[in-house]
């Protein structure tokens, strides 16, 4: 068995016999058991729950009313609530929290029969962006285990990367999805707000936060976000009429001639010649496919990640406050009163960088500051959303680089601004709104890099033709780190 | 000095759906702590609110109710603070843009006339849980059944100027809530609650003076001695040359007075914004003409029409419309009896006072609509005496069975009025022959010793004696003895 194989071929594998799905699933616990000690992406390994899951899947398999992704394995990255089994969201606040209920994302990939490995790791309530935050240690990047793999859905993206699953769940609130992908040569789909449901996801900023698949090729990133998307009258940000449905059956169709924008504005940020070379190969590759290149403004980019850095924390400084020791989660030790049961639970559960984006968001909706920091990202964020839908009147979607650089030395970033940085090619989309597909775009110095196809609002189905256009003509996307080849 | 007192109130109606306002968990009242809370009201991650839309129905019923401006979009803020029975850290509600704009009630006061008091807005949030501090021996319990209970909030201008009028702004906004159907009024259960916001000035003047907010009033008895009290305080110490504070204020109902329950000296910061879990509310024209077209008729209409349409006295009119209830238990005796004069005096006397003895609600009569319509008719149509009428109303009461019918009743029992003269004429003569002292003290005083004959027959004829009958025949036997 070849742990790095996609959903699409393992399931050929499970439909023609050559293995059962709790043979699948053991082969992958098993190398999670054995490998995941160097890379620590898994926070919880749920075996017996993956091998009740299979043996139902394959009881589905014989009965013949399986679907594309009855008895494959997938992990959850650990801020999806999971019935029974620990959701900690990377934090020592939710180091004992079992919820009593799946997130709705979970319940829809569990009812199309796929089989839960575990919960990855992760930054802190998701806040970072090279999983360096987590409560449960750093971790570790299967290209160079020095490195990190990105964040905030790293665990999800460092797995796949050591072909520990072959398939992840992520979120992404400002590029948690689509950095972590581009830093650990995988893909990763961001979808358009309202597309999947934040429906037991643990809030980070409720205005941004979105679930989405990730997977080794574009074709699988289909396959999970036509089962994982759709309406949920428990979101009540969810859409009514959000993604068509029809993504695989767009991965399998080449794409028409399109026209693609290349926003000037990230180009000029792209600062590294290396990775500046890297993105023109790539950018070659769409015009041999017969897609036209254009260039397109998106004037206000530069204030994309001030932006997002207000509204986050925002969001997340009274999304958190419901940790306060009181009902469920840490609770200090013998508080004298309820001021010190508040201040001690909190001070002790939240680590650093948490606390940093608390008080950055306290201070942005506090009187006399609130106009001039929230009310004004809102505005600015309109600007943004509304650069977008300029540029999509003109072109069909929008191709950029995932990040400034490849993957980090961990430890390398201590200064938070610079680490925020990370993110100036991935919040734009985030604050627009609009899906962002990344994908492998080349390598550098034998670590991954990563671009991104961004497009209208639940126009997923067109960036994933695009992006199975590219793997077509492109094998980055087959590349495995050597330690593990 | 003269001083002259402005108060403001701020009514928190709780509003009477089935299920929380973002939740599916239920708000029956009485429930074990806890047991009616769910994810979502314990604030567990992952859970997201879902708006319940009969609490926007309600709260569009009450703004088209008040003559308001029905907001087409609003929506819904975060107020963020840190309290054990709110889970979240933060009390969704609305701020910037209310459900409902400016509207006004009509006052009446105690000497008949009416005075406009302006309302300012009603807004929809969340109700937080309770602290439960007794119980606990140093520790507080928290009950989160009433975290997410939907509330509408109603702040008035300052337009209200003295206790009674305020209470009387009260009695008024609990009869409207209960009229429109959007709050069962119960205000032991804590289902209509009242802040007010007390201020006094110099008469005479138009700046308003500093104001403390009295907290949590829950009758209008508390609320009206409350405010009198705090009027009281402010007035002695400005006159002690002192300066009323800015700060909330708890009412001590057994002590009887008011004290400081924190200063807002230093404002708080309550970090107001547009909830990101919810989308803004679009109500379109045509749901708000719905909701007008579905309004039943309100309580000032329904005193007119009491007044002008059954001729009752205004009295009358308002005791019986006061309560919804009442009003629908008349309106029923009503389409049965066809008697509005007699249904009232029915229903404001033995029947409130049977209530009032057995401390029962109005919907929880031990006799029907249709048992009391028929007893009045009865009486009317001759059948039975009102004498008759009470005691059956008695026995019905006993009974507390709506199947019982009056006239099946009044047939078993034999209380058919007698009204035959020759069977009363022979009843009179009996009574009269057997006492000639009484025939013979009748020349001197006639009016007692008539009352004396008829008490006689009324016995003898167990009180189904026609009293007109009765009593002409009387004097014809008595004159010509």
């Amino acid at each position: 068995m070849n742990p790095f194989s996609t959903l699409t071929d393992l399931a050929d594998g499970l439909r023609t016999r050559q293995f059962s799905s709790v043979e699948l699933a053991s082969f992958y616990l098993d190398r999670i058991e054995r490998l995941d000690v160097e890379y620590n992406s898994f926070i919880t390994v749920t075996r017996d729950r993956a091998l009740t899951q299979a043996a139902a899947a394959d009881t589905r398999l014989r009965g013949g009313n399986a679907t594309p992704l009855t008895g494959l394995p997938i992990a959850h990255k650990d801020i999806f609530c999971t019935a029974g089994v620990r959701t900690s969201c990377g934090s020592k606040m939710l180091d004992g929290f079992i919820a009593p209920y799946d997130a709705t994302a979970v319940t829809l990939l569990d009812a199309a029969g796929a089989v839960t490995l575990g919960k990855t790791n992760m930054d802190e309530f998701a806040m970072g962006s090279s999983c360096e935050t987590s409560y449960y240690g750093p971790v570790r990047n299967p290209w160079d285990s020095a490195r990190v793999p990105g964040g905030s859905s790293g665990g999800s993206a460092a797995a796949l990367a050591a072909g520990l699953t072959p398939a992840a769940t992520g979120t992404d609130t400002g590029g948690s999805i689509r950095q972590p992908a581009a830093f650990s040569g995988v893909c990763g789909l961001k979808p358009t707000y309202g597309c999947v449901s934040r429906y037991g996801m643990v809030a980070f900023a409720s205005s941004l936060d979105q679930g989405g698949p990730m997977a080794r090729t574009v074709t699988d990133i289909a396959l999970l976000l036509d089962a994982m998307a759709g309406f949920d009258t428990r979101d009540s940000t969810s859409a009514q009429t959000g993604h068509d449905g029809k993504a695989a059956i767009a991965a399998s169709t080449p794409a028409r001639s399109l026209r693609i924008g290349l926003p000037k504005e990230y180009l000029s940020m792209l600062t590294d010649p290396a990775l500046a070379r890297v993105f023109e190969e790539a950018r070659r590759v769409f015009e041999s496919l017969g897609h036209t290149l254009v260039e397109v403004s998106l004037p206000h980019t530069a204030a994309a990640v001030a932006t997002y850095y207000v509204v986050a924390s925002a969001e997340a400084s009274t999304n958190l406050s419901r940790f306060d020791g009181v009902r469920y989660g840490h609770r200090c030790e013998a508080p004298v009163d309820l001021t010190d049961l508040y201040e001690r639970s909190r001070s002790e559960g939240f680590g650093r960088e948490v606390k940093r984006r608390i008080l950055t968001g306290t201070y942005a909706l506090s009187v006399g500051y609130f106009d001039a920091y929230y009310l004004k990202a809102q505005r600015v964020r309109r600007l943004i959303r509304d650069d977008f839908i300029a540029a999509f009147g003109a072109v069909d979607a929008l191709l950029t680089p995932t990040t400034p650089s490849t993957a980090f030395p961990i430890g390398q970033i201590s200064d938070p601004v610079e680490m925020y940085q990370q993110d100036v090619f991935t919040v734009p989309a985030s604050l627009a709104g609009v899906p962002a597909l990344a994908l492998p775009s080349g390598y550098h110095e034998g670590l991954p890099v990563g671009m991104q196809l961004v497009g209208p609002h639940f126009s997923e189905s067109r960036l994933i033709a695009l992006g199975a256009d590219f793997q077509r003509a492109t094998d980055w996307h087959r590349r495995t780190p050597p330690a593990l080849g | 000095m003269q001083w002259e007192t402005v108060i403001g109130l701020e009514v928190h109606v709780q509003l009477a759906t089935r299920s929380k306002i973002f939740s599916g968990a239920s708000t029956g009242f009485g429930a074990a702590p806890n047991t009616q809370a769910s994810s979502l009201d314990i604030a567990l991650p992952g859970t997201l609110p879902v708006l319940n839309e009969a609490a926007v129905r309600m709260a569009v019923t009450f703004g088209v109710a008040i003559g308001a401006h029905i907001s087409t979009r609003c929506v819904f803020d975060r107020k963020n603070y840190f309290y054990p029975d709110l889970p979240k850290g933060y009390q969704i509600s609305q701020f910037e843009s209310p459900i409902v704009g400016a509207g006004h009630i009509d006052l009446r006061l105690d000497d008949g006339s009416t005075r406009t008091v302006r309302i300012t807005r009603a807004h929809l949030e969340e109700d937080a849980g309770k602290s439960l501090h007794e119980d606990f021996a140093g520790m507080t319990g928290i009950d989160l059944n009433r975290a997410g209970m939907p509330l509408l909030e109603i702040v008035s201008e300052p337009d209200l100027r003295n206790a009674k009028e305020a209470a009387a702004y009260f009695r008024q906004m609990h009869t409207l809530v209960r009229y429109i159907g959007i709050c069962d009024g119960n205000l032991n259960e804590g289902s209509m609650r009242c802040d007010a916001n007390v201020s006094v000035r110099p008469a005479g003047t138009n700046e308003l003076g500093v104001r403390t907010e009295i907290k949590n009033l829950n009758s209008f008895r508390f609320l009206e001695r409350a405010i009198d009290h705090e009027v009281a305080r402010q007035i002695e110490v400005i006159e002690n040359g002192g300066r009323v504070q800015r700060e909330t204020r708890l009412y001590d109902s057994d002590r009887d007075e008011t004290r400081t329950m924190r200063s807002k000296e230093l404002s708080d910061d309550y970090r107001y914004f547009p909830e990101p879990d919810l989308l803004p509310v679009v109500i379109d024209e045509a749901f708000i003409s719905k909701v007008r077209a579905s309004l039943p008729e309100l309580p000032q209409q329904k005193r007119s029409r009491y007044i002008n349409d059954l001729a009752l006295s205004e009295y009358d009119a308002s005791r019986l419309t006061d309560d919804p209830s009442v009003a629908r238990f008349f309106e029923a005796v009503l389409s049965v009896s066809n008697e509005a004069k007699a249904a009232a005096n029915w229903i404001l006397g033995d029947w409130s006072a049977t209530l009032n003895r057995y401390e029962l609600l109005p919907d929880a009569s031990a006799v029907t609509a249709e048992q009391l319509g028929a007893l009045i008719a009865r009486v009317r149509a001759g059948t039975i005496t009102g004498k008759v009428a009470k005691s059956l109303f008695d026995s019905l009461w006993q009974a507390a069975d709506p199947k019982r019918s009056v006239d099946d009743l009044i047939k078993e029992q034999g209380l058919e009025q007698v009204s035959d003269t020759g069977e009363l004429a022979a009843v009179i003569r009996t009574i009269v022959d057997a006492n000639p002292e009484q025939v013979a003290q009748f020349r001197t005083d006639k009016e007692k010793m008539l009352e004396f004959f008829v008490g006689q027959i009324m016995k003898a004829t167990q009180g189904r004696a026609n009293p007109q009958q009765v009593n002409s025949l009387l004097r014809e036997a008595l004159s010509s003895d």
